[in-house]
């Protein structure tokens, strides 16, 4: 027998995609005042996965759960998954607290027991820290298959199969539920959440927790000692033609 | 092939340090693989090379004979042949636990493999894993990139056990070999690992060029090709010419010029040949992110304010459907 799904959309608000971050004058991090915030792409992509597949089949889904962990800010990032189609949804309140994705995992994993989760589906990075990691370890700790890189979900029943993107190409995995998918770009294309759904969403339920709340503490297992600008490239040359350019290269010893 | 010995996890193993997962194709172990033997070196510690899957025999027959390995670990059993990280993680979970075992350091090059394996192994162990280290200042402090390589973080790891996956494009592959292979032994999972995942298929791109993420001269397209006619017409004589591997950027990517697994950046593939040839591509962040550690960078696009030309070492502006086939004339 087939149950229905209960799918949990973990999401993290991070500094716009297409904003420079500069990194702030104690080489401790990256400015974050003033600076745009957004949806990290990759949770955008997971949700629309999940609304897709409510809509596709709306009886096969009996919830759709948005959480997020950070600050207060963080609400904003779930009312826009709210107004897109999720049903409810977690902020889990740690402050300006970085978490790391092990943290994070054991947080979600408690927010997982609680909603009854039967399927997570994240993004397969956050676009801030680039750890890719958060999705493996919430599946390492609860022991439940994991297929990251989704390219394509097909669910049937209790049955789920996975297209990934891997090196050299594709692979597909097929594991039955519950389960853990992350969502590389190609998945789908996210939509944008329309004004009345915005305005709806207002009325949609926003539960705040702590951390403490689901007992876990929040430790930082590495140290950032340093953040730094990457090294600079010298400054190069516009050449006008092919011949300057080969002659360029030949002179770089590139060719 | 050396002398294969059997490993019963008791109580007579030998000291050994850092522990590395390898893949390998066509019985050679990956370029990647050996930039994480390189990483390995200069962690300092005696090194353990394990190969999983049926044909695990010849990568580690390879291995075993590379410079700075010390001990190589085989397990010939078909479940690891997709090295899924439900089937890996509970055996090297086993390794590193087990009795007399003493390894401070466990390394995956920064492959889909990789990229799998580690983070769910660092929950099992509940070990913070470090993604993407692209430099080694200690034996716990780690440099690796964020915000898709604008800055450049160094952290310090405060776990009994250090985990991290290696950039392969920022360590030079361990060619060098010591003209005499260490022992090889076998290990085996004590427990079925009780994992649900099966594996349906694959459909990998099969080609003649270099490897993308090894290759040592790579040439992308972008938007600016319009089609894949263009993108076949002008990239592909290029590459050849130049040897070159074929990289592409997300626009061309998801316009369908290519396959997907060509893509250079924060999210596909990160490179650092020695020469890019960067054809009708713009420089968006996430582009930059995989390709501005090449050595020579050479632009080709008809806007002169492409964000591109500011990481190029040449720049040509121009309509890259005349500036190509003559650059392919003229090399």
């Amino acid at each position: 027998m087939s149950s229905k799904l209960r799918i949990l959309v973990p999401v993290k608000r991070v500094i716009d995609f297409a904003i420079k971050p500069r990194i702030n004058k104690a080489q401790t991090g990256v400015e974050t005042k003033g600076v745009k915030f957004s949806i990290n792409p990759f949770c955008d992509i997971a949700l629309e996965e999940s609304i897709r597949i409510k809509e596709k089949d709306p009886n096969s889904v009996e919830k759709i759960h948005a959480v997020s962990i950070g600050s207060a800010k963080a609400k904003d990032v779930l009312r826009v998954a709210l107004a897109k189609g999720a049903d409810s949804s977690t902020l889990i309140d740690v402050g300006d607290q970085e978490v790391e994705p092990l943290q994070v995992a054991k947080m979600l994993k408690q927010v997982v027991e609680k909603e009854n989760s039967n399927l997570v589906i994240l993004g397969k990075q956050a676009i801030d820290d680039d750890s890719n990691q958060t999705g493996q370890m919430l599946a390492g700790l609860l022991n439940w298959p994991q297929a990251t890189n989704a390219s394509k979900v097909v669910i049937e029943g209790d049955s789920v199969s996975v297209t990934r993107e891997v090196d050299g190409g594709a692979d597909t995995l097929k594991a039955q539920l519950p389960m853990i998918i992350t969502t590389d770009l190609r998945l789908n294309e996210p939509r944008y959440a329309s004004l009345p759904n915005i305005m709806k969403a207002k009325k949609k339920p926003l539960e705040t927790l702590k951390s403490s709340d689901l007992g876990v503490e929040i430790e930082s297992r590495l140290e950032t000692l340093k953040v730094e600008e990457p090294p600079a490239r010298s400054a190069g040359i516009k050449v006008e033609t092919v011949d300057q350019l080969v002659e360029k290269l030949k002179e770089l010893k590139a060719i | 092939m050396s002398i294969v010995a059997r490993r019963f996890f008791s109580g007579t193993r030998v000291k050994l340090d850092t522990l590395a997962l390898l893949e390998g194709t066509n019985g050679k172990p990956t370029p990647a693989s050996l930039s994480t033997i390189a990483a390995a070196i200069e962690i300092g510690k005696p090194i353990t090379a394990l190969i999983l899957g049926s044909n695990a025999d010849s990568i580690a027959a390879e291995v075993a004979k590379t410079k700075g390995v010390d001990n190589v670990l085989i397990s010939k059993d078909s479940k690891y042949d997709h090295l899924l990280a439900e089937e890996v993680t509970p055996l090297i979970k086993q390794i590193i636990q087990g009795d007399g075992s003493n390894y401070t350091h466990f390394l995956t090059p920064n492959s889909s493999v990789g990229k799998s394996v580690l983070p769910r192994l660092g929950a099992l162990l509940d070990v913070q894993p470090i993604s993407e280290v692209i430099k080694v200042i200690d034996v716990d402090t780690f440099m690796r990139p964020i915000y898709a390589g604008n800055a450049l973080a160094t952290v310090k790891s405060k776990d009994s056990i250090i985990l991290a996956s290696i950039r392969a494009s920022a360590f030079a592959p361990i060619e060098e070999t010591t003209g005499q292979a260490v022992t090889i032994e076998e290990v085996s999972q004590s427990s079925e690992s009780g994992s649900r995942t099966e594996f349906v298929s694959e459909e990998l791109i099969s080609s003649e060029r270099p490897e993308l993420g090894s290759a040592t001269r790579v040439v992308a397209g972008g938007r600016g090709l319009k089609n894949k006619e263009t993108f076949e017409k002008l990239i592909e004589p290029l590459a050849s010419k130049l040897n070159a591997a074929i990289g592409a950027s997300r626009a061309a990517v998801d316009s369908g010029f290519c396959d997907n697994s060509l893509q250079v950046g924060q999210t596909g593939k990160i490179v650092a040949p020695d020469l890019y040839i960067a054809v009708g591509i713009s420089g968006a962040i996430q582009h930059l992110a995989g390709m501005k550690d090449a050595k020579t960078i050479v632009a080709i696009n008809k806007d002169s304010e492409a964000a591109i030309f500011n990481v190029a070492d040449v720049g040509l502006v121009g309509d890259l459907n005349e500036i190509v086939p003559e650059l392919i004339e003229k090399l």
